[in-house]
């Protein structure tokens, strides 16, 4: 904010004339108009940002409130940490199996939509159905979905596949690819309408000077809408990485928050709440973690807004 | 040629509609499953349909000893004062930074293109220090307060306002309204589509946040309903599938509602197929 306040100076010193009347109550409203969003944006955002940095030097103390300064500590303790480790292999294992598969599938929605096909209405608002559900909804199903004597493993034991029900939300092996299919399953919509809105702009005559060269719709796929996609699916990529990384919710309500069982669904958002706001009490070294992953995510973003020109991740 | 291109055309379709089908049937299951009674559930009944149907779970949750209708009503509160507060304050903002003209206006545009870039997640530990201090933990403000502006809605409005015509608010300049009632009385209403769109948005976001709630909030008769989804299932330990998912239920079904009436709104910032 400080660079803020600098420029307006500047500009006063700049403007030595004076404003008339009519002047000074045009900037008087302009600064009314904007107080509100300017206090709230500047205290939980700006303010914020400040004092999450303090925290990270500090040793915090939630119950008496104390709060110690350590200098470096917070950060060191990051690099010695095994329950961070597991924290982002877990996050690492989900990114690299959901990022790929929603990014594929949502290419392919995408372009047979956008081909010249009837009844597109009803299938656009179909898929879009996940995005409106809350991730609590969505959870729910899911763990009803998997549960031991629910539908899914009533498939399976129909086909033959299990001779029992797996016990999918308490099985370590089995809870983390659980996430792994509602986070899919719920965030495609938002990829296909990606793709959709960058396949608009894709000229015809493309297809159609494929088509006189005798090219089928597997090759035109290929050959014309894959290159022509290329930036929008790197664009797709980082935001999906984003999006994995950030994940809580699901895996929240998935373990009743504990990252449970076994720590199989222990992602690092929900290993940075774990360490703020559960028994270890460290908020402090939760607020250096969290200053890593935002670090990341910027990161990560700016690639994604270079590879988009000018638009925004989120 | 004809004949290669009906068959491509069907390989589309099915790839289409088994995509619905993965898409629709979580949900079908869940509307199903919250008309039956558990027995039935656990049993391994697979059918959608069948006789013993009844509306016994939505009876048990909606009645006294429940707390979910007050969880309903909480969220639908927080929605609602969320989204009125969103929309002036972004509205006014937006306004500002494109029809004003003061000192500083640059900066503070630059500034707040700066601060959309912080992610959540580095927000939540801070925002729930200052909350505390501010003595509003636990109470629907914390809820309503951090999220009362939304810098990518405020530049929604500052779009809109800069390709609004300056001779309308001309106009009615001549005919003797100020600023602050050309503001409300003309351009608020004739940015009504945008706003809607905003508002929708605002709206869905507060309906399904979880995390919010779920740091804030810490007394049952305050939960939004998210957040007492989640509690509901946790404490009957998952057994009581009929009651979550007559639960859940209810809890999509205004989005639904939301999403068929406005459906035009969503394709303001959504627009999934290649026409128009």
């Amino acid at each position: 904010m400080v660079f803020v306040w600098r420029g307006i100076m500047e500009n006063v010193k700049k403007n030595k004339r004076q404003y008339s009347g009519f002047e000074k109550k045009e900037h008087q409203q302009g600064y009314l108009f904007l107080t509100p969003a300017i206090i709230i944006l500047t205290i939980f955002i700006g303010l914020s940002v400040f004092y999450v940095v303090y925290l990270s030097f500090h040793k915090v103390n939630l119950f008496t409130k104390e709060y110690t300064f350590v200098g470096l500590q917070n950060y060191k303790r990051v690099l010695t940490d095994h329950i961070a480790r597991i924290g982002l292999m877990n996050t690492l294992k989900f990114s690299l199996v959901v990022v790929p598969v929603q990014t594929v599938l949502a290419l392919i929605i995408s372009s047979v939509l956008n081909s010249n096909i009837k009844g597109k209405y009803f299938f656009r608002t179909v898929y879009f159905l996940p995005t409106l559900t809350s991730s609590s909804a969505l959870t729910l199903i899911f763990m009803f979905m998997f549960n031991v004597s629910g539908p899914i493993n009533k498939l399976l034991i129909d086909a033959n596949l299990v001779s029992r029900g797996i016990n999918f939300l308490q099985e370590p092996e089995f809870a983390l690819k659980v996430i792994m299919m509602m986070n899919i399953w719920s965030t495609i919509p938002m990829y296909t309408t990606m793709y959709l809105a960058s396949l608009q702009d894709l000229p015809a005559s493309m297809y159609e000077a494929a088509e006189i060269d005798g090219a089928g719709s597997l090759k035109k796929f290929w050959y014309i809408t894959i290159p022509y996609l290329k930036p929008i699916t790197t664009y797709v990529l980082l935001t999906s990485v984003i999006g994995t990384l950030q994940m809580f919710d699901q895996a929240y309500i998935f373990s009743n928050g504990s990252g449970g069982p076994e720590n199989s669904t222990l992602t690092v958002s929900l290993m940075i709440y774990r360490y703020a706001f559960g028994t270890q009490n460290a908020m402090g070294y939760a607020a250096t973690l969290a200053i890593i992953l935002a670090a990341i995510i910027m990161l990560i973003s700016r690639l994604a807004e270079k590879a988009n020109g000018e638009e925004r991740v989120y | 040629m004809k004949k290669k291109n009906s068959a491509g055309r069907i390989v589309l379709y099915v790839i289409l509609i088994t995509a619905a089908v993965m898409t629709i049937y979580p949900f079908l299951w869940m509307v199903s499953a919250s008309f039956k009674p558990l027995k039935e559930i656990v049993g391994g009944n697979m059918k959608l349909i069948s006789e013993n149907m009844s509306l016994d779970n939505y009876k048990y949750i909606l009645g006294r000893s429940s707390l979910f209708p007050k969880w309903f009503f909480n969220s639908f509160i927080v929605a609602l004062i969320g989204t009125t507060v969103n929309v002036f304050i972004n509205t006014m903002a937006g306004y500002s930074l494109s029809r004003l003209s003061f000192p500083g206006r640059d900066q503070i545009y630059h500034a707040l293109l700066v601060l959309m870039m912080v992610p959540a997640q580095v927000l939540l530990i801070p925002n729930y220090l200052i909350l505390q201090k501010m003595g509003l933990l636990d109470t629907y403000a914390a809820l309503v307060l951090p999220s009362a502006a939304n810098i990518g809605n405020i530049f929604l409005m500052r779009q809109f306002f800069m390709n609004f015509p300056k001779e309308v608010e001309e106009a009615a300049s001549i005919d003797g309204l100020g600023r602050y009632g050309r503001f409300f009385r003309i351009c608020m209403p004739l940015a009504r589509p945008t706003i809607a769109t905003q508002a929708i948005f605002v709206f869905m976001g507060f309906w399904n946040e979880f995390t919010k709630s779920m740091l804030y909030i810490k007394t049952a008769s305050k939960y939004t309903l998210t957040l007492g989804l989640q509690s509901f299932q946790s404490q009957n330990a998952g057994t009581m599938w009929h009651q979550v998912m007559a639960a859940a239920c209810i809890s999509v079904f205004p989005i639904i509602i939301i999403y068929l009436i406005f459906n035009k709104y969503f394709l303001v910032g959504v627009r999934m197929d290649g026409e128009k």
